[in-house]
Formats: C-alpha cells, structure tokens, sequence
C-alpha cells in the first residue's frame, strides 16, 4: 500500500477539489434534513448525498487510487451504479407509507388516492 | 440459442461486474465471468421478468447526456434552496402525473432518472389508473412540471422502448 504523499501535486488538487466539493454537497444535504419542515421535503435532502455527493467522491477516490498504483482503476463506477439503482426503492418505501399514514390521519394538504378502477385496485406498485 | 442464453444483455452485464470487482482481464477470469453470467441467467428465468427490447439503443447516449445535465443543474438548486431556506419559505407540493409508458422497466429507468435528480421524488405509482404522484420541493406551478417531466424523460423514452 502506497503513501498518500506520494501523490504528485497536479493529482492531489482535482483529488482535494472533488472530494471536497462531494462532502460539502452531502453536507449541505445533512443541513436541509434539518432545516426542511416537513417530511416530503426532507425526502429531497439526503439526494444531494445520495448523487452528486457520490459521484464527486468516487471519482475522487477513482483518480487518487489510480495515480498512485499508476494503473486503471474503474471499480467505484460500481458503487455509483448500485446507489443510484437501489436508492429509488427506499425512497418509494418512505414515500408511500408517509402518503399511507397522512391519508389515514387525514393531514391537510395530502392528495387522495385516484379513484379505484375495480375494488382491489389499492395495491400499487412500482 | 435463446434456451442456452435466455438474458444476453444481463450475462454480459453481470461478466462485466465480476471483471470490475476483480480488477483483472486475465482469460481465466473473463472466463469464469462468462461461467457465472450464463449460469445466473438461467436463474433468472425462474422469476420471469418483463422482456424488454431497445428499439432505437442509439437514443440513449442523449438521454443520458441529458439526465446528467439535469442532474448537475438540479444539485445547484436544491443547494441554494435549502442554504436559502431559513430567510425563504420553500414551497413544495405534490404533482399528479398522467404516465402512457407501458414498459415496465422504462418505467424503473424514469423512478432511477428521477430520484437521481434532486428536487423530485418518487411518491407513489398506480398501476390502474397510471398515475404517478411526484413531490417536488420547489414547485411554481405543477402543470408545467408535468409537461415538463413529460417531455423531457418520458418521451426520450418511449421511443426508446416502445
């Protein structure tokens, strides 16, 4: 395993900008999950992480890696490609038992249900 | 031919993934790749998932030059939404969506686009009356939203698919 130092300079500033500019973007996600009021807006907060803030770090980690064992290094892509695939379904998750209990309490401002088509027309998916 | 190799696309895709993890392209690993994307297509058989056919594959270095764009700009903004939120109220709201894709995996890829662009969330999808509800944190009006998300992804992508 390689020393961080090792690595040249004209390497270490885009790895430093990327990184970085990831964190921050997952930050400033972190903050809106605090400051956001209410639970639909909080959905869109931890996005930021979730794409940006993923993508800037692999890359990142993608360009340090390889200037420093001085070979290709494509694995992170993984990373970003199963994030991003895997994150709708939490999303869908939270979002439709949030929809279920506010239909259920009868919180203003939640739409209803469409009109059912046939009885058993209450199952969604996707 | 089909028999042999039901899910073509997905035993190169799987080959792939297992050179990724592996980080070599010797033969003896893109050959036990090859063993392992064959055999886990056949596995897939079993829970029968939804054949899809890209007509028109060409299409899809836009669309995902497009997403990309779309994801840059939509970071940019939610960031200045939420840094700006304590002066400015954020007003969000739900918008109904009217979806004609029929396919069900261009209909994954739209909740992937989606929920990779912050800003829209993915709320709920009725496969009978083919609805989607989206939330969007920083709606001004929802009827341009949907033409919007209408023109924009879900077109691209019907004729891709369909």
């Amino acid at each position: 395993m390689s020393h961080l130092t090792d690595l040249p300079l004209w390497a270490a500033i885009p790895v430093c900008l990327l990184l970085l500019s990831g964190s921050m973007i997952t930050l400033i996600g972190s903050i809106g999950l605090i400051r956001l009021k209410n639970f639909y807006k909080r959905l869109h907060a931890p996005t930021l992480g979730a794409s940006a803030g993923v993508i800037l770090i692999c890359l990142a980690s993608m360009l340090c890696f390889a200037v420093l064992q001085s070979r290709w290094i494509f694995h992170e892509v993984l990373i970003i490609v199963f994030i991003i695939l895997t994150t709708p379904v939490t999303l869908m998750l939270l979002g439709q038992s949030a929809l279920y209990r506010d239909r259920i309490e009868g919180t203003d401002g939640v739409p209803l249900k469409a009109k059912p088509i046939s009885p058993k027309a209450d199952e969604t998916d996707i | 031919m089909r028999y042999w190799f039901p899910y073509p696309l997905l035993s190169f895709a799987l080959m792939l993934f297992w050179l990724l993890i592996n980080q070599s392209l010797s033969p003896a690993q893109i050959l036990l790749g090859a063993a392992l994307g064959i055999s886990h297509a056949w596995l897939m058989v079993n829970l029968r998932p939804a054949k899809t056919s890209m007509k028109k594959a060409w299409l899809i270095g836009r669309l995902i030059g497009r997403v990309a764009a779309d994801v840059v700009r939509s970071n940019i903004s939610v960031m200045g939404i939420i840094l700006r939120s304590r002066n400015r109220p954020v007003t969000s709201g739900f918008v109904p969506i009217d979806i004609t894709l029929q396919d069900e995996n261009a209909l994954a890829l739209l909740a992937c686009i989606l929920t990779a662009t912050p800003g829209t969330a993915w709320l709920e999808f009725d496969s009978q009356t083919r609805v989607l509800l989206l939330h969007v944190l920083d709606v001004e009006n929802g009827s341009a939203w949907a033409e919007l998300i209408k023109t924009r992804y879900e077109a691209p992508l019907k004729e891709l698919f369909e």
